[in-house]
């Protein structure tokens, strides 16, 4: 009897169901599409780090923000003999400077110890960040000496070459070439950068290369400066063989560096010293990175720990206007939606109590006690939404089959400046000249973004519905069962 | 009590009920003296009203619908309550029926007094030994007749077969077992009225209450109603109807007048 009133109550009363349905299936549905679209660019900002950081990376560990004038490590040094003069005067410069972050501190190379001997930590693996920059350039004859002793330095406008990166002054000209270059342990394969790319030619670097000049190119890197295995590359002013050539396993990425040698030369030929840049981190399990990340602060105060999360904030791009999309619009919309539908769910239910009063105290007059009427009005409104719960997972699913079928690509930039992987800020040159770091590579990808359905997804839609539904019986329940059977039947007539 | 003590109780030819009146001497108030007939010959007494007054608040104001009623029905009577609108009937018949509790007072039915019993107790009660007939029907629209009375057995925990036979033999004894798949708006008001007597008497109560049952209908069907409750009255079941068709208070045995709160009973 208890489903056949029910199924005639909700029959009865189809305009009231299919509003209360459809508001709580216009939100379930939004719901499934915002969590599914958020898994997405998740997965989407996961795969562009994994081309920074290599797969596996829960945690990195930086040096703390540098104060001006540290960091750096190697500068451009011109002296007496820093270039050959021609019979016209000019001096021609050519020289390459190995150089860290400019903002950011290196770590000691013990530190790589600190992490490893911290409870949760299965890999870790260390890398210094450094940027080879090479200035190439002609210098006119010097200004005419004062006599004093001192040099004019009133100078020229700076004159930048064709293509950006140079700078001069008294109508001299150079060019900055730079490259990222990465120093990374041979050895260690676990967890790093090297970790999430593919070999494409040649070999990777192997333990063997401990202190040896070998480099593996990145494959975009090395068809932009046509070099191939077996080439020679100038890294600090040292002759580099390329053994090998990676790409990035995820489309159209590139990976985390143009160049990557073996740390213990990057360390000698920078003169950075036993340090490193940043430490990758891989917890034993996802539960334990949490508190191997606290542990990791506590250990090392004066370093920078940062989680994947920390990590995903740092991808830009549209990527990055798709999260900020899915999170703030797309997140209100539908708390907003959902809210609305269970106000709706909740008002049309009361109301229905109140419309039926004289049924319910007609029942209660005839012997039907509290807890069955309250289950009879939850029972309905928990129906309603289970219809509602249907119907949204069919228009969730039906969305995000569309989503999938369009596939919007998005572009995602990883930012690596918070990591000190190598990057840094701009530099003005000198006069003011352009930055000669703005040649240093963009890691872009474009990504495909999926709205993947989870299973979590779909619970999350049924609970909405039974939230709902449970809501607005709880409410029409009350409202039930504080009827008094006599004034019930007295309001009425 | 029992289905047999209930015919029992109902063969007895009802006494006077008013309480230390003569009988014929209908115009006063009850009077709680000396029994009407010897105690062993008296028919056992369904109600017992002891003192009830009922008041309520509203808007601020104290309304005073019953002012000290003492009373005594008994099983197998027919008695109509009459008397101007805002008299008290009403407020009379629901604490008879256990959906209100007195004021001040005692309402015993049988032995159990209801202005001490709970909530749930009450619900029992009413699902019970009550059976209620309302003057509007008050059938669930959306439910067939069967279902309509169907729903008066839900509280009592029968088998479905034994439900549904009780619901054919409550729909058959109003006349209406072949309409049993018929919704009240496929109904005349007799027909529906009819389902909310099936309704009332399909769980064999020991009393049916009835407010204004005919106030809805014209006089054919008043009188096919009127038939309906003679029937049952006669096959024992206690009657009392709330009424203000004088149609209705001639069929009674016992006829009660009430009237600011305080009642009076006008049989001739």
């Amino acid at each position: 009897m208890y489903m056949t009133y029910l199924r005639r109550e909700l029959a009865g009363r189809k305009k009231q169901t299919i509003i209360v349905a459809a508001g709580l299936a216009i939100a379930i549905a939004l719901v499934m599409i915002v969590n599914s679209l958020a898994a997405g660019v998740s997965a989407a900002q996961a795969k562009a780090l994994e081309s920074v950081y290599g797969v596996g990376t829960d945690l990195t560990v930086t040096g703390a923000q540098a104060e001006p004038g540290q960091g750096g490590g190697q500068r451009f040094d011109f002296g007496q003999d820093g270039g050959s003069t021609t019979d016209d005067g000019t001096t021609e410069l050519s020289q390459s400077r190995l150089m860290t972050d400019f903002m950011r501190g290196t770590l000691d190379a013990s530190t790589l110890d600190t992490v490893t001997g911290i409870d949760g930590v299965s890999a870790a693996s260390a890398a210094l960040s450094l940027t080879n920059s090479t200035f190439s350039g002609e210098l006119p004859q010097r200004p005419t000496d004062t006599g004093d002793g001192s040099t004019d330095t009133q100078q020229a406008p700076p004159q930048q070459t064709e293509g950006g990166g140079g700078g001069g002054f008294g109508g001299g000209s150079f060019d900055v070439d730079s490259f990222t270059v990465l120093g990374i342990d041979p050895s260690a394969d676990a967890v790093g950068p090297l970790s999430a790319v593919e070999l494409t030619d040649g070999r990777g670097l192997e333990a063997s290369d401990a202190g040896a000049d070998v480099a593996v190119l990145d494959a975009t890197y090395s068809t932009s400066s046509d070099l191939a295995v077996g080439d020679t590359i100038d890294v600090g002013g040292t002759d580099f063989e390329v053994v090998g050539i990676v790409g990035s396993t995820s489309d159209s990425a590139d990976t985390a560096s143009n160049v990557y040698i073996p740390l213990d030369v990057a360390q000698d030929l920078s003169g950075a010293g036993d340090v490193v840049s940043t430490i990758y981190v891989q917890a034993e399990s996802s539960d334990a990175i949490a508190s191997v990340q606290s542990a990791l602060e506590s250990e090392l105060p004066e370093a920078t720990v940062s989680s994947q999360s920390d990590l995903a904030s740092t991808v830009s791009g549209s990527l990055s206007s798709a999260t900020s999309l899915i999170t703030n619009l797309g997140t209100w919309l539908s708390l907003i939606v959902l809210a609305v539908a269970l106000v709706l769910a909740v008002l049309f239910t009361i109301s229905g109590v109140s419309r039926r009063t004289r049924e319910f105290g007609t029942l209660k007059a005839i012997g039907w006690s509290n807890g069955r009427v309250v289950g009879q009005v939850a029972g309905e409104s928990v129906v309603q939404g289970f219809i509602g719960g249907v119907v949204g997972l069919v228009i969730g699913f039906a969305g995000i089959l569309a989503i999938n079928l369009i596939s919007p690509t998005i572009s995602a930039a990883p930012s690596s400046q918070s990591f000190g992987d190598g990057s840094g800020p701009q530099m003005g040159g000198p006069g003011g000249g352009g930055g000669f770091m703005s040649a240093v590579q963009q890691t872009t990808t474009d990504i495909v973004l999926t709205a993947p359905i989870t299973v979590w997804v779909v619970v999350a839609a049924v609970g909405i519905a039974v939230l709902g539904g449970l809501v607005a019986g709880a409410f029409g329940g009350w409202r039930a069962a504080r009827l008094s059977p006599a004034e019930a039947l007295r309001s009425v007539g | 009590m029992t289905d047999t003590t209930r015919r029992a109780a109902a063969s007895t030819p009802p006494t006077p009920a008013v309480l230390g009146t003569e009988p014929g001497e209908n115009d006063v108030t009850m009077i709680d003296t000396e029994p009407a007939s010897a105690p062993d010959a008296a028919p056992e007494a369904i109600y017992r009203l002891e003192g009830v007054t009922r008041t309520y608040t509203q808007k601020g104001r104290v309304v005073k619908a019953l002012a000290g009623v003492d009373l005594e029905i008994e099983a197998g009577d027919f008695v109509t309550i009459q008397g101007p609108t805002g008299g008290g009937k009403s407020t009379l018949l629901q604490l008879l029926g256990a959906l209100d509790r007195p004021t001040t007072g005692a309402v015993h039915l049988g032995d159990i007094d209801i202005a001490t019993a709970n909530n749930s107790r009450l619900g029992r009660i009413r699902a019970h030994e009550i059976g209620f007939v309302f003057q509007g029907f008050n059938l669930i629209p959306t439910l067939t007749a069967h279902e309509n009375v169907d729903m008066a057995l839900e509280p009592l925990g029968l088998s479905k077969d034994e439900r549904a036979a009780r619901v054919t033999e409550a729909l058959a004894h109003v006349g209406l077992a072949e309409r049993g798949d018929h919704r009240p708006g496929e109904l005349s008001g007799g027909q529906q009225q009819r389902v909310a007597i099936a309704r009332a008497i399909v769980k064999r109560p020991r009393v049916l209450l009835a407010d204004e049952p005919t106030g809805n209908l014209d006089e054919s069907m008043r009188d096919e109603i009127l038939a309906v409750l003679q029937k049952l009255n006669d096959e024992g079941l206690t009657l009392i109807v709330v009424t203000h068709d004088s149609a209705v208070a001639r069929r009674a045995r016992r006829r009660l007048r009430l009237d600011k709160g305080t009642v009076r009973d006008i049989t001739r």
